[in-house]
């Protein structure tokens, strides 16, 4: 059981949390414009990282705001959290 | 019970307060403070239990959670039978009924024991290599094995008992209350530090709290009084809570922790009532503290599993706390000083040690001095070849070892007993250090795994951090303690200790016998009956890994999870395979320590509190009203309304018909509503749902559709506008919940830039639907001021209203397809409002209708239900919504998925609707559509996904999704059941008022 | 050739003490190049290697495990065999196992305890009603032979269950499938593993895969800790894992991989004689030969190679076993553990070539793979053998994802066990 750091609550458990999968792939502004295959890579294709992954995770029973995460998933150590929009501070 | 083998002067065991007990049907008698095991042991009972797969009679061997052999049944009630529970950890309470299992008819007299005679034949993982011939035999064969596998017996009624979680968060958390731990929680607490001290044991002190002995002494106190007045002062130490008869369960991440706490199976059983039976705490500590102590090892050697053959270290807590004598003439078999330790408090209790048979050459420690001063004879460089005594131990044959340790040599002495003490060392407990994802590390001079690296806020102290000398424990803890602390406690500074040092270590994992392995049975893991010659049969045949051989052999697997035997087993193999230990590393420790109750796991999350139950604000009438519910999500919907004896069919039947002939009224509250606001709230709409929003006037309402990213359907309803800025969004009664966090997800990761705010505001209103020709009677009886006129509130549009005062909406919106309102109001008054509306159509007969007659509604409409129209797989396009899709917009969520090479396919399937041939029919909904019955195999075209038989038209009618189904109106089909096939017709999905006059009745 | 083991090959032993049995497979290390590499030795890639080697003359091949054989998934299951799926491609797939499961311990020589003793799925709302039985209607068409059960009967099936209508969530009815049931794990890739290596069949234990070497659009071998080793056709068959390898040559899958947890109880007498299923609560149940009640717990919502998860999960799913065995709440949870599933977003497997050439992936398996093991073997050897999928896996092919033409398992169960 994690204990996470909200950038808006503070340190909660788990318990408190949803993931939201891989982060910082962003919605193509410009969907018809792109094939098939590229349109199936920002659907389904993910780059499931063993090791430190940027990801999506919402304190859906606290703030119920969607914020980043940078954990190992070979550990689960979380090794940073940040709000959205804000760039990784690491890697 | 036989006098001679209780001694009195003991001060843990209460002996003027008697308790008796039953073990296998005979009454017994032990006091207050007696385990089952030691009461059995005081009444000369060893044989406890028949061992797994060979049926050996098995006595108690231990004295804690790591017994393998003393397991029983507690208790014989259906509901309230405990199986599998180790007598060494049952306080004894007044009412005890164990019994003996995996024997019959008795554990005296056991037929399984045939076994044993065929045990030749039944090596290890034996039953991978036969009960193959004949093949279809396996079945009968598996019903033996089934039979003779399993230990106890489940209960079979429900559990009476209820039990209990609480949440704990502590700076620190001591597990284990021994000599470190307890140095541990008052460093700790004196520092004002938030401390939570937990102990398995009814009481703290570990083994030191009896321990006197002239060679342990601290400050010249011994070290049993030593520590009882440490434990003193700990009582006045404000930051600390300590939890006895608290066992640590799981060491996970983030040092979150659980322990189980027992709080009533020690109390007589008429004590027991209305109270918590088992509480587990769920701990958050910001640092640990592991001081869990260390298991006493056996010794590998043929015949070691008889009863009477008991670890060292127990028979002494069994002398010296229970003030038992586990046998009148007991012998020793060690590898290391601790069994001198024994021997010194059997002779002071009068108890005849006969010898200790030690493997080592000579030592010239301490202790053993001592117990040579007392005259106990020691056979030096000698090793017990074997035991005799069936049902309990009489001899052990001794021989002399030969200098490598590896074979016996010279005349072998015979020696009667009653007991044998066996020691082999000690394993540090090491398990929640590895749970929590530590990694160990091996000390070769006395064959242990140490805590090595951790991730976590932890430390290991004493001996399960492999200090065993009571002056190392001691210095090192304090000194351990004060660093992670990041203290300077000096309390335990400056203390004069004595403490007899071991200097010879010597260890032979396996011993050697004088006849061949393979004529011997050196027992390893003693519950599942795995041997030495298992492990080296599963080296053998190539399996090579120790997780290998560990499923191999079932060697740890046992109910004690290998507790005993893990350390041989790696011993065995390390030996056997030429390879170092610390090479070969440990299987892995799971969770938990020992075994955990499933109602504790659970809590009071059970019954009723199983899961929320939702109820809307009108249901106390639906109950009055006898309406059968039905279960969507976690609300409870009025399903249908049977009137005396009606069945469901004829309840829903009339209720469809009066909806449709004068008036129906339904509670609508359990739709999701979802509060839109922001100067982008029409753009918002525009990008979630499938269709274009920026027009829709003020006070008019919409229909929308909304995909996933991948363009199957997700979810749909109705949202209104408000006002400019403001729309009231719903949504299905199941998928509330998941569309406002699909929205918000699009909303604050997306498109961060839109000026929106949602709020769920579906418990804050209650919804009263009234449909039919005379909805707009009866509104106006109730809001006689609103203009109802088709004109200022025409279909698809919204109006703000006062019922007594009493803000409210009045949406006209139709899920029938009859002329119906929708009215939302507080929650608080919506009650009152639907018996308003009640009391208004009675003059109409109003009849209130539940889920089952709104689908038949809307189905002969052909409106869809997502979710049992739909099923993830659909498009709008494939539900003929073509024309909910904007053409004019560029964007929503899941437009590009309509695109790809297999959403644009035109023979995709989809939705129809269905008559049978004979309108008496209705089709199961499920069923499947085919073209051609006899073909093999049959192509299934499609499913049924609603259907049911209409009043309004007398004729059963059916939704169904049918591969290339636009293009097959007209078409016969058919719809093959297990024993007959019915003739279908693919039709138009709208059955009923295809003009849509109703709406304006 | 492998001795063969019966009764009398236990007779025989017995009089020398056990001290001569063969090895069951050798230690061999690898060569320096193979015709086909299989990478992971779980059961479905032992499986893979057997059928090369019988069904397609390849002896001349490899399995790379990087720890030891069957200690991944295959070890670490609930042991739940059927295949009652309700599309086509499904059923077709997991009939396909079902069937060679119903022979394999004969075909084997090694008794994989395969039990049918039945697989109950559990109804708890209409709409799972209207699912299930939608799928059994399916079933009976494609001559799977599951059938429904009303409330009555799954209480006359198994008795202990709590059928009453007044629990939170009641049951409606229920599925049933025969045929369907366990079979004990270890022994499935021990199975495989001995009848691979009779063949010639290299398994190679404690080799990790550390990279693929590509030389354009084909590849040219893998480089492992224990050295490089060159072929032409590599079979990944990695779960957990498969991402891991697909990103060695920049491939990005559809797959995430989460834990997923079971427990197993103290062993009892036989108290529950079938396997019971429960999407809507969740919770599944069986007990084993030995005697332990398995349980399997559900997945966690987050990435991660740990093989722990989350508390919450065990208290999720035990308080769903209580609510429908509410007799086994003085059981005691023995062991509990997790795995590393690879997810595809339809919950069903890929078995499919890749664009490079030579490069095929077998993974995707979800929370289900074990039940396939037989079938997903035979199937990917066919692949790999020809470089054409078989017609029973040619729907499992990776562009599914690109074309939309999904095998969506969700539509019957939310979790596709």
């Amino acid at each position: 059981m994690f204990l996470i750091n909200c950038p808006y609550c503070g340190e909660r458990d788990q318990s408190e949390f949803t993931a939201g999968g891989e982060a910082h792939i962003v919605r193509p502004k410009q969907p018809t414009e792109l094939s098939d295959d590229q349109w199936a890579e920002f659907l389904f294709m993910r780059k499931n990282i063993k090791g430190v992954q940027l990801e999506r995770w919402n304190h859906a029973h606290g703030c119920r705001k969607w914020f980043n995460m940078a954990r190992d998933t070979s550990n689960d150590r979380i090794h940073a959290v940040y709000k959205m929009g804000e760039k990784p501070p690491i890697k | 019970m036989s006098e001679n083998l209780r001694i009195t002067n003991n001060k843990f065991v209460d002996q003027t307060t008697r308790i008796s007990f039953k073990f296998d049907g005979k009454i017994l008698y032990g006091f207050k403070g007696d385990t089952l095991a030691s009461a059995l042991l005081a009444n000369n009972i060893h044989l406890v239990g028949r061992s797994f797969k060979y049926h050996r009679p098995r006595g108690i061997m231990a004295c804690g959670s790591e017994e393998p052999n003393a397991i029983v049944q507690v208790g014989n009630d259906a509901s309230m039978t405990e199986p599998n529970t180790r007598a060494t950890e049952i306080e004894l309470y007044e009412g005890l009924e164990a019994s003996s299992q995996n024997c019959w008819p008795s554990v005296n007299f056991d037929i399984g024991a045939v076994n044993n005679f065929f045990s030749p034949l039944i090596p290890a993982a034996f039953y991978y290599k036969t009960f193959m011939w004949p093949a279809n035999f396996w079945k009968l064969y598996e019903y033996f094995i089934r039979k003779s596998a399993g230990l106890g017996k489940s209960p079979t009624e429900p559990d009476k008992d209820i039990y209990d979680h609480r949440y704990l968060h502590c700076d620190v958390l001591v597990v284990g209350g021994g000599v470190s731990g307890i140095m541990a929680a008052k460093t700790a607490a004196k520092n004002n530090l938030n401390t939570l001290l937990i102990d398995d044991k009814n009481i703290l002190g570990g083994s030191t709290i009896y321990q006197k002995n002239e060679c342990f002494k601290i400050n010249n106190f011994y070290s049993n009084e030593w520590i009882k007045k440490e434990i003193e002062t700990l009582n006045s130490l404000k930051n600390l809570i300590i939890k006895t008869r608290t066992s640590l369960a799981a060491y996970h991440s983030y040092n979150y922790l659980l322990a189980r706490e027992n709080l009533t199976d020690h109390l007589n059983l008429n004590e027991r009532k209305n109270k918590i039976r088992q509480r587990l705490w769920k701990i958050r500590a910001k640092k640990v503290i592991i001081a869990t102590g260390a298991m006493e090892r056996p010794l590998i050697f043929n015949n070691n599993d008889r009863p009477g053959i008991i670890l060292s270290s127990s028979i002494k807590k069994y002398i010296d706390y229970y003030g038992v004598k586990c046998g009148q003439k007991i012998s020793l078999f060690t590898n290391n000083d601790s069994a001198y330790e024994t021997a010194i408090s059997l002779n002071n209790s009068g108890v005849n040690v006969n010898s200790v048979v030690d493997i080592r050459d000579k030592t010239n420690s301490l202790i053993v001095k001592q117990a040579e001063k007392l005259g106990i004879k020691i056979h030096w460089k000698s090793t017990v070849v074997n035991t005799s005594g069936y049902k309990k131990i009489n001899s052990i044959e001794i021989m002399k070892l030969s200098d490598d340790g590896t074979a016996v040599v010279e005349k072998k002495i015979k020696e009667e007993c009653d007991c044998l003490g066996i020691a082999g060392g000690w394993t540090p407990r090491v398990h929640l250090f590895t749970q929590s994802g530590g990694k160990l590390k091996f000390r070769d001079e006395d064959n242990v795994f140490l805590p090595d690296k951790s991730e976590l806020d932890q430390i290991s102290i004493g001996s399960c951090n492999g200090d065993f000398e009571l002056d190392e424990i001691i210095r090192n803890s304090a000194n351990s303690i004060n660093k992670f602390l990041n203290l300077n406690n000096n309390d335990y500074e400056n203390l004069e200790i004595i403490s007899s040092k071991e200097i010879d270590k010597k260890n032979i994992w396996l011993l050697p016998s004088d006849k061949p392995l393979g004529k011997t049975k050196p027992f390893l893991d003693f519950q599942n009956d795995s041997t030495a010659n298992d492990i080296k049969l599963a080296l053998r045949e190539g399996f090579k890994s120790i997780e290998h051989v560990k499923r191999y052999t079932t060697t740890g697997m046992a109910t004690d999870q290998g507790k005993l035997s893990n350390m041989h087993a790696l011993g065995i193999i390390a030996e056997t395979a030429g390879v170092k230990m610390g090479e070969l590393g440990t299987t892995t420790f799971r969770p938990p320590y020992t075994p955990l109750t499933f109602g504790a796991i659970v809590g009071r999350n059970v019954g009723e509190f199983f899961d929320i139950t939702r109820r809307t604000p009108m249901h106390d009438w639906h109950v009055e009203n006898k309406a059968k519910f039905e279960n969507v999500g976690q609300w409870k919907r009025a399903w249908y309304y049977p009137i005396d004896n009606e069945n469901m069919h004829e309840a829903v039947q009339r209720e469809s018909k009066a909806a449709r002939d004068s008036a129906g009224i339904l509670d609508a509250s359990t739709l999701g509503k979802i509060d839109i606001q922001g100067s982008d709230a029409s753009e918002f709409l525009n990008r979630v749902y499938t269709n274009a929003w920026s027009k829709l006037e003020i006070g008019k309402c919409r229909y929308g559709l909304m995909l996933n990213e991948d363009g199957m359907v997700y979810d749909d309803g109705v949202t209104t506008r408000l006002s400019e800025n403001h729309y009231l969004m719903t949504t299905t009664t199941g998928g509330a919940a998941n569309v406002l966090s699909k929205l918000e997800d699009y909303l604050q990761t997306e498109w961060p830039e839109l000026d929106v705010y949602l709020t769920s505001v579906t418990d804050h209103y209650g919804t009263v639907s009234i449909c039919g020709p005379n909805s707009k009677k009866i509104l106006s009886k109730i809001i006689p001021d609103l203009d109802l006129s088709d004109k200022d509130f025409p279909h698809m549009s919204f109006k703000n209203a006062l019922i007594d005062n009493i803000k409210c909406r009045v949406m006209r919106i139709s899920f029938t397809g009859e002329h119906s309102y929708e009215i939302n109001i507080q929650s608080s008054y919506a009650k009152s409002v639907w018996e308003k509306c009640f009391e208004a159509g009675k003059e109409f007969n109003i009849t209130p209708y539940g889920t089952e007659t709104m689908h038949l509604l809307r189905a002969e409409k052909g409106f869809i239900i997502a979710g049992q129209d739909t099923d993830g797989t659909m498009t709008p396009v494939d539900l003929q919504m073509d024309w909910i899709i904007s053409k004019k917009k560029y964007d929503f969520i899941g437009k590009r998925s309509l695109y790809r090479s297999d959403t644009i396919r035109k023979d995709r399937k989809q939705l129809v609707g269905l008559l049978t041939d004979d309108p008496k029919e209705i089709l199961e909904e499920g069923a499947q559509i085919v073209a051609e019955t006899n073909k093999q195999p049959i192509e299934m075209l499609g499913h049924v996904t609603s259907s049911y038989f209409s009043p309004n038209l007398n004729k059963s009618i059916a939704l169904a999704i049918v591969k290339n189904g636009k293009k097959l109106k007209g078409q016969k089909l058919f719809v093959p059941m297990k024993n007959k096939t019915i003739n279908v017709t693919i039709t138009d999905t709208v059955f009923l008022d295809k003009e849509n006059k109703r709406l304006n009745a | 050739m492998k001795n063969k083991y019966s009764i009398f090959s236990l007779i025989k032993n017995a009089f020398s003490y056990h001290e001569n049995w063969q090895r069951a497979w050798r230690d061999p290390e690898p060569k320096n190049e193979y015709d086909a590499v299989i990478i992971g030795g779980g059961g479905h890639g032992l499986a893979t290697a057997y059928y090369l080697a019988k069904k397609h003359n390849m002896s001349n091949i490899a399995v790379v495990e990087k720890g030891w054989i069957g200690g991944g998934n295959t070890g670490r299951n609930t042991t739940i065999i059927r295949s009652n799926y309700l599309w086509d491609a499904s059923a077709g797939l997991y009939d396909h196992a079902l069937k060679i499961w119903e022979g394999l311990s004969q075909e084997l020589n090694y008794n994989v305890m395969f039990s049918q003793r039945g697989v109950m799925n559990l109804a708890h709302n209409l709409q799972d009603v209207r699912d299930l039985k939608r799928r059994t209607h399916a079933n009976r068409l494609n001559n799977i032979d599951a059938v429904w059960l009303n409330t009555e009967e799954v209480k006359k099936f198994c008795p202990i269950i709590n059928t009453s209508q007044d629990i939170r969530y009641p049951v409606l009815g229920g599925t049933l499938q025969r045929r369907a049931g366990t079979a004990r794990h270890d022994a499935v890739a021990w199975g495989y593993a001995r009848g691979a290596d009779a063949m010639g069949v290299d398994i190679i234990q404690n080799c990790e895969v550390k990279g693929i070497k590509r030389n354009g659009d084909s590849v040219e071998g893998i480089e492992t800790t224990k050295g490089f080793i060159k072929t032409k056709k590599i079979g990944v068959v990695a779960a957990g894992h498969s991402s891991v390898i697909a990103n060695m040559v920049d491939l990005k899958l559809p797959l995430e991989s989460k834990p997923l947890q079971a427990l197993v109880s103290e062993p009892v007498k036989p108290i529950i004689d079938t396997v019971v299923m429960s999407n809507a609560v969740h919770a599944y149940v069986s007990q084993s030969d030995k005697g332990e009640l398995v349980i399997g717990a559900g997945t966690d919502a987050y990435v991660s190679y740990t093989q722990r998860g989350s508390h919450d999960v065990v208290e999720g799913t035990l308080k769903a076993i209580l609510e429908l065995y509410p007799i086994f709440s003085r059981m005691k949870m023995l062991r509990q553990w997790g795995g590393i599933v690879d997810i595809c977003p339809d919950a069903s497997p890929i078995i499919s070539k890749t664009h490079i050439k030579g490069l095929y992936f077998n993974c995707g398996w979800g929370t289900g793979g074990f039940k396939a093991t037989p079938g997903s073997g035979d199937l990917f050897a066919h692949t790999i053998a020809n470089d054409e999928p078989h017609k029973l896996n040619a729907d499992f092919n990776i562009n599914r994802f690109v074309s939309g033409d999904l095998v969506d398992e969700h539509g019957a169960a939310a979790v596709a066990h």
